[in-house]
């Protein structure tokens, strides 16, 4: 029915000729009682099913980034070559919480960008960009090589071949206590620009970093530098 | 049943009610012998027998099931209907037996990523009494259900069955096959050997290179931004108790709609053109 030609009709259930309407009452009892059951319902499923969902949807909010790990003490670590260190990314799991990381100490000529506290070592992950296989550092032709798909690396991270999106991601270091310290992860792109951590699989250069956006779960350090 | 119902003024619905199915000849009752009360079990069996037919009125009486079940099993099957039409049963069958071993894998297996996980599995494996053969129907009735669902699928396409009015069919089926994707890449981690370990990571990392959402999703899979604690228990959780209940939900409505639409005919089934003489003469 076309609104245009419906009869306009009155608010009070008593014009309407509805039986047992009482004076001043606009909505039927009827009515009344079907919304209210109807909302009561609903109200006591969101109950336990809002509760339920946030449990599960949860940690995809939490930021529970780990802190500052030692690896070993500055002579450990030459320009030439990268040294191999474990540290955790999860733990309570063991092994499967583990991961290697490739440390080497800042070397000038190579690495660009400004000095400071936060990169006096690199720290190369093992986690392919690609889709996270462990990549190897192969010393005789200078590349990360990874087994999963062939994704190849040079000296410093940076795509050579294979289907890989963008570097290896990196750690910032640090001297604490004479000690040289792993901390959080962060991301490059093609240009060795820092962003905050991004899954494998993920493009940085262009679009990508708009595409694939930084989570709560992990940020990048505050200012650097 | 057999008293035809007293004859009302008006009748309460105007169905016409189902026919009952014929009996094969072997069922059909025998003719009582002769100086028995006609209608009376007299025979050991036959009191079995009318014990048994007791308790299925007794149940009826009170669900009318069996006008359901009726409606659901006694069926018109088009002509031509062959093989290829089990595949969906069969795809059903392969389920349950999923269901059913993999609640009895659950009495023993530990979702536990610091190493219990595994040794459960290998606990199954080596020292359960037939544990090794229930994980392994488990293992390989999934390779088997997966097969079976594709199969079912492009016989359903080949044959045209997909068309209208079983459009609603063809999607559920579809989220049918997504979900037995689901169950397979969540059951692949449960094991927790390196295998399922890294096939994990890559299939979550996957899941992370769709566009916008995919972090977020994979961070929902794993719980957290690194593959954590909670991640196997997370996946085992999915794997055994949301998956499983929607599956079996859906085949439920999957099932409805058969029932309620019918069969296709296979497609090189030609309808019978009716011969005019017969036109002619009844008209």
């Amino acid at each position: 029915m076309a609104p245009a030609r419906r009869q306009p009709k009155s608010k009070y259930t008593i014009d309407r000729g509805i039986p047992g309407a009482f004076d001043g009452e606009t909505v039927t009892r009827r009515r009344f009682m079907t919304g209210t059951v109807h909302g009561a319902g609903m109200l006591m499923t969101a109950g336990f099913a809002v509760p339920a969902i946030a449990f599960a949807v949860g940690p995809i909010f939490k930021n529970d980034t780990l802190g500052w790990q030692s690896v070993g003490y500055p002579d450990d670590f030459t320009n030439v070559n990268y040294v191999q260190v474990v540290i955790t990314t999860s733990p309570g799991i063991g092994e499967a919480g583990k991961s290697t990381v490739y440390v080497r100490a800042r070397d000038k000529a190579v690495d660009q960008g400004p000095y400071n506290q936060y990169n006096r070592w690199v720290a190369i992950t093992s986690r392919c960009s690609h889709l996270g296989c462990s990549v190897l550092w192969v010393e005789a032709s200078e590349r990360f090589i990874c087994p999963c798909h062939g994704s190849v690396f040079d000296a410093d991270g940076v795509r050579v071949s294979g289907p890989a999106p963008r570097p290896l991601d990196r750690f910032y270091t640090r001297l604490f206590e004479g000690q040289v310290q792993v901390g959080p992860r962060y991301s490059v792109n093609n240009e060795l620009r820092a962003f905050s951590p991004r899954d494998p699989g993920e493009p940085l250069d262009g679009i990508g970093q708009y595409l694939y956006p930084s989570r709560p779960t992990v940020r990048k350090l505050p200012r650097v530098g | 049943m057999a008293e035809a119902p007293p004859p009302s003024r008006r009748p309460r619905s105007r169905k016409l009610p189902l026919p009952a199915p014929p009996l094969p000849p072997a069922l059909r009752p025998a003719p009582p012998p002769p100086g028995t009360q006609r209608g009376r079990p007299h025979t050991p069996l036959e009191h079995a027998g009318e014990a048994g037919k007791s308790l299925v009125d007794w149940v009826d009486e009170r669900t009318s099931l069996s006008g359901a079940a009726r409606w659901a099993m006694f069926r018109k099957v088009p002509k031509g209907t062959n093989w290829f039409y089990t595949l969906g049963s069969a795809t059903m069958i392969a389920f349950l037996a999923q269901a059913v071993t993999g609640v009895f894998l659950a009495m023993y297996y530990r979702p536990d990523a610091a190493g219990g996980a595994y040794e459960s599995i290998r606990y199954i494996s080596t020292s359960v009494f037939l544990g090794n053969f229930v994980r392994g129907m488990h293992r390989w009735g999934a390779t088997v259900m997966v097969v079976l669902i594709f199969l079912h699928m492009a016989r359903t396409f080949i044959f045209g069955a997909y068309k209208y009015p079983r459009e609603l069919n063809w999607v559920i089926g579809v989220v049918l096959l997504i979900l037995t994707m689901v169950m397979g890449f969540t059951g692949y981690l449960l094991p927790f050997d390196e295998r399922s370990y890294w096939a994990t990571i890559v299939g979550v990392n996957i899941n992370g290179s769709g566009p916008l959402v995919g972090p977020f999703l994979s961070d929902f899979l794993r719980g957290g931004p690194e593959f954590n604690a909670t991640t196997l228990s997370r996946f085992y959780a999915i794997h055994m108790l949301i998956v499983p209940g929607a599956i079996a939900a859906l085949i439920g409505a999957h099932l409805y709609l058969v029932a309620k639409l019918g069969t296709t005919a296979p497609p090189w089934l030609r309808a019978t053109p009716t011969e005019p003489a017969l036109v002619e003469e009844s008209a």
